[in-house]
């Protein structure tokens, strides 16, 4: 390509921010279903949220806080043109993304093994509020755990643009944005946690 | 361009390193006011605490303390947003 191609680092910013904002509403009303259900069926929430693993969650929780360290620090090294240390940093972010749905995976597996999940025999036999709780945990946390998988390809991608050098101290507006998308995700989490594990 | 580079603001690891100590801390706070707080008050403390983490990562891991006006004022939009979309379904919903 001979034409300059002119870079426009705060509107990609903005961007990527609007379509966030879009994400919060999104997670905003499964928040706000899981709200309006609590205070129709509290007492079937709290009988439901005592079985969640609260180990789980914690470790999920200090797992995705670190990978946020690790992607907001590949901003910082990507501005002081430190190309290997980026690497390093998204390689560990997504590995810990990794770790977080392998949680998910032993987390879910030990749930359906109980005979949770929506429409099973047990959850029909049930209390209904019971049922409307774990289909609204499976949903929401189900729609994060796809966004982790999302996040954790586009940080690949940006990654090993990076390591070609197509990403660097001067355009560096992929990866601000894909540590943006990042951060989203544990910022949700930071909600599901309390929501789902804590509070009932 | 000058303008270019508005935004770019470098933070350094020491205060990335220090948010995220702030944000375990946090973390263990409240698993330990689940365990250990009684009634409702549990809830709203755990909201707020996690409130007080979500307004750590965007003002720090996502920059929004270093940003300018437009990007605040439409987080600020979109909060709102979402304020008033759980005040007034609450405001139903409790009081029918």
């Amino acid at each position: 390509m001979s034409h300059p191609t002119r870079k426009d680092h705060a509107g990609a910013k903005l961007g990527m921010w609007l379509f966030l904002f879009t994400e919060l509403l999104l997670f905003g009303g499964l928040f706000l279903l899981y709200g309006t259900y609590l205070a129709r069926y509290p007492r079937e929430f709290a009988a439901a949220g005592r079985e969640m693993h609260l180990g789980f969650g914690t470790a999920n929780t200090v797992i995705l806080i670190t990978s946020s360290l690790m992607a907001a620090m590949a901003v910082t090294a990507i501005q002081r043109n430190g190309r290997r240390q980026v690497v390093y940093l998204l390689g560990g972010t997504v590995l810990c993304g990794a770790v977080f749905l392998f949680n998910k995976y032993l987390e879910w597996s030990a749930e359906i093994g109980r005979g949770i999940y929506p429409g099973s025999p047990r959850l029909a036999a049930g209390p209904p509020g019971e049922s409307v709780f774990y289909s609204l945990y499976y949903l929401t946390v189900g729609l994060h755990g796809l966004h982790v998988l999302i996040g954790g390809t586009l940080l690949t991608v940006v990654a090993a643009r990076v390591g070609r050098g197509t990403i660097h101290a001067g355009d560096f507006a992929w990866l601000e944005n894909g540590a943006l998308y990042w951060h989203l995700v544990d910022l949700v989490w930071i909600f599901i946690f309390p929501l789902y594990y804590l509070v009932l | 361009m000058a303008s270019e580079r508005t935004g770019s603001h470098i933070i350094g690891y020491g205060t990335l390193t220090a948010v995220w100590i702030a944000l375990l801390a946090l973390t263990a706070l409240t698993v330990w006011v689940a365990l250990n707080a009684p009634g409702i008050g549990h809830v709203w403390g755990s909201l707020a605490i996690a409130a007080a983490k979500g307004g750590l990562v965007i003002a720090f891991f996502m920059h929004m303390r270093y940003e300018g006006r437009l990007l605040r004022w439409l987080l600020f939009v979109a909060l709102l947003t979402l304020a008033i979309f759980i005040g007034l379904t609450f405001f139903d919903v409790l009081y029918r």
